[in-house]
């Protein structure tokens, strides 16, 4: 066990609490970096895959585990997100004072996707933001409804349900979108993602966050704006999310509405629940079971008889048994319970299992009458 | 009107246990489907009175959603509301996917004979006007009224409802008073799965029994948040205004707009006045 002793307040909020975690991450870095050099095809397009998906569950996790509005809508940003970007780098747009219609560099096209989803996430934003609870989550859900319905739609833009085809990128005679140039792509975005959001959360912006999370009157009458708070922690995670989506557009190379349904909201915000809600641990956690849960139970249906491997909806029966199952036994996921086993080996012999008891609770009433 | 009644039940559904429990419940529409697989395999596969068979389902449905807060609530009770939400969407997922996996009911599309006819039938004398009304939708909007009544009158005279309020303003106080907090929460679970089993029988004739047909509980969600949450009246109301806006939506408006009609309905109201048209205003405990 590792005492840590804080002589300044510097030292509160330094990124790496104690030398060890310049190992420990640097360890993991270099492993993520070295992976392409030693993995299969297949396997550099999963880790890609993961990437992208945990870059939207750290933008997720922003707006719900660290300022406690949940969307239900979050595919929305997504889809926004691979949208613009598809838009923007494959046929061009015509635009005042140009001859010819634009095709953006990736350079300049992936900011604007994040900008456009961090303005949809403004626009959002706004009226929601009296909202809270469970009225917040519905009216985002349904912004998600209204945009889906948008994306299949206006064809002259999205093609609707014909589907976009994404082009690849280049630069120079590398193709930047397949195979190891977009794993490092992926990987470099993520990892500055998380800086930012690491930076973000111990500024004052990210501690109001967190205390608005914690008891939204309480935070007003330390002088937190609500309103400002709430609109940059939507705009934020949006654009992250929106980030993500574009990455993800060149990852699918073909879009169609049906990729950003409800359901990929549901399946986004279980990521950030199941992987351990507060922590952007979490995020990568959750992202690791989203995609490895489907393999593991294509794995598994070897082993079962065919009965009950080749029913239908085995995995999202599976997918809605863990959730509640986490939700009623490791409220802070994965992570929580990766907390929970490194304790056990610091405090070896006489590690408390009291230690993360919960309490019991009656749930206190939102209303006021 | 027909199917803003149906979304009116299942709203309905949804604001019970959110009166009481202060809690969404997002799998309300999987309850509907259940209730509706239960009729069907009552009255189709086994052959039974149409009437027999519904009340027969809707009994398994007060029990399975005895069952379900035993189960899947209970271990959460006093956890945030969010954990709670994310419950009942997991329960949905396992509901919907579950199913699909029990021989005989399957992942195809199923239909139960009701005594009702489709077949027009006019309301009023033909001297007067038209006003022509099948079987089938008259039978909805007459239970729809039938259930409002029943469910108003027991939160507002019986013991049981006036414990179900206490329960739902003041967990702890309620507890204090000598109400079974946590019984009274399975039995209003129970309460909203019959309701949703009513809803499933009655919606069968017009949209088929299948596993996905839970996904009508997502738009009872505008139903229920135009009415107010926590408004039994609201939630009729509001049901029945929403069903009427999207068929004049598929109607007057091009095309796709029937989908969000009543999403961007939704989206206005909470805008503009998020304790919808019967709800109460609220301020939020710190």
């Amino acid at each position: 066990m590792r005492f840590l002793f804080k002589t300044d307040y510097n030292q509160d909020i330094r990124i790496a609490k104690h030398s060890g975690y310049y190992w420990s991450y640097g360890l993991l870095l270099l492993i993520v970096i070295a992976a392409p050099y030693f993995l299969e095809g297949y396997y550099i397009g999963q880790m890609t895959q993961l990437f992208i998906i945990a870059m939207a569950g750290v933008g997720l996790m922003l707006l719900a585990g660290y300022t406690g509005l949940v969307s239900l809508g979050h595919a929305a940003f997504f889809g926004i997100g691979a949208y613009t970007e598809a838009v923007l780098t494959s046929n061009g747009v015509p635009l005042p004072f140009m001859e010819e219609p634009v095709i953006f560099p990736f350079v300049i096209s992936m900011p604007l996707a994040a900008i456009f989803a961090a303005l949809a996430g403004v626009v959002i934003g706004i009226p929601v933001l009296r909202l809270t609870g469970i009225y917040l989550a519905i009216a985002t859900f349904a912004f998600a409804l209204v945009i889906e319905e948008i994306l299949s739609r206006w064809e002259s833009v999205t093609n609707g349900y014909t589907g976009l085809l994404v082009e690849s990128l280049y630069v120079g005679d590398t193709e930047l979108t397949d195979g190891a140039p977009f794993y490092f792509l992926s990987l470099g975005l993520l990892v500055l993602v998380i800086l930012i959001s690491i930076n973000l959360l111990r500024s004052p912006t990210g501690r109001a966050m967190m205390a608005i999370r914690d008891s939204e009157v309480s935070a007003q009458s330390m002088g937190v704006n609500l309103a400002r708070v709430k609109t940059t922690a939507f705009a934020l995670s949006a654009g992250i999310t929106g980030l993500a989506g574009a990455l993800f557009a060149h990852k699918l190379g073909f879009l169609s509405p049906e990729s950003f349904t409800v359901f990929q909201s549901l399946e986004l915000l279980v990521l950030v629940v199941v992987g351990g809600i507060g922590s952007l641990h979490g995020a990568i956690f959750g992202a690791i079971f989203v995609l490895a849960l489907p393999q593991g139970l294509a794995i598994l249906k070897d082993y079962l008889p065919t009965a009950i491997a080749e029913t239908p909806g085995m995995e999202p029966f599976i997918f809605g048994l863990i959730l509640v199952l986490v939700i009623i036994f490791e409220p802070y996921g994965i992570y929580g319970r990766w907390l929970k086993i490194k304790h056990y080996f610091q405090m070896f012999p006489v590690y408390k299992k009291a230690t993360f008891k919960r309490q019991k609770a009656y749930m206190k009433s939102e209303r006021l009458k | 009107m027909s199917i803003g009644c149906i979304y009116a039940l299942v709203a309905l559904g949804f604001v019970l246990i959110y009166k009481a429990t202060e809690v969404v419940n997002f799998a309300q529409g999987e309850l509907m489907m259940l209730g509706a697989f239960l009729a069907y395999t009552f009255i189709s596969i086994l052959g039974w009175n149409y009437w027999v068979g519904a009340a027969a389902s809707i009994f398994c449905m007060f029990v399975i959603g005895n069952f379900v807060d035993r189960i899947f609530l209970r271990p959460v009770l006093g956890q945030p509301q969010f954990s709670i939400v994310m419950v009942t969407i997991g329960f949905g997922y396992m509901a919907r996917s579950g199913a699909g996996m029990i021989p005989g009911w399957g992942t195809e599309t199923y239909a139960i004979s009701t005594p009702f006819s489709s077949e027009g039938m006019s309301l009023v004398p033909e001297s007067i006007g038209s006003l022509v009304i099948s079987q089938t939708d008259l039978s909805v909007i007459i239970a729809t009224v039938l259930l409002c009544a029943i469910l108003y009158a027991f939160f507002t005279h019986t013991r049981l409802g006036i414990a179900m309020q206490a329960s739902s303003q003041n967990q702890l106080a309620a507890y204090y008073m000598g109400i079974p907090v946590k019984a009274v929460f399975s039995m209003i679970w129970g309460i909203s799965a019959a309701v949703a089993a009513a809803a499933g029988i009655l919606l069968a004739p017009t949209t088929l029994i299948d596993t996905s047909m839970g996904f009508i509980g997502l738009k009872a969600f505008p139903a229920a948040v135009l009415g107010g949450f926590g408004s039994i009246p609201g939630a009729v109301v509001g049901g029945v205004i929403i069903g009427i806006i999207e068929t004049l939506a598929g109607f007057y408006l091009p095309p796709g707009f029937k989908n969000v009609a009543a999403y961007i309905v939704l989206l206005v109201v909470l805008v503009v006045r998020p304790q919808g048209l019967f709800g109460q205003k609220t301020g939020k405990r710190v």
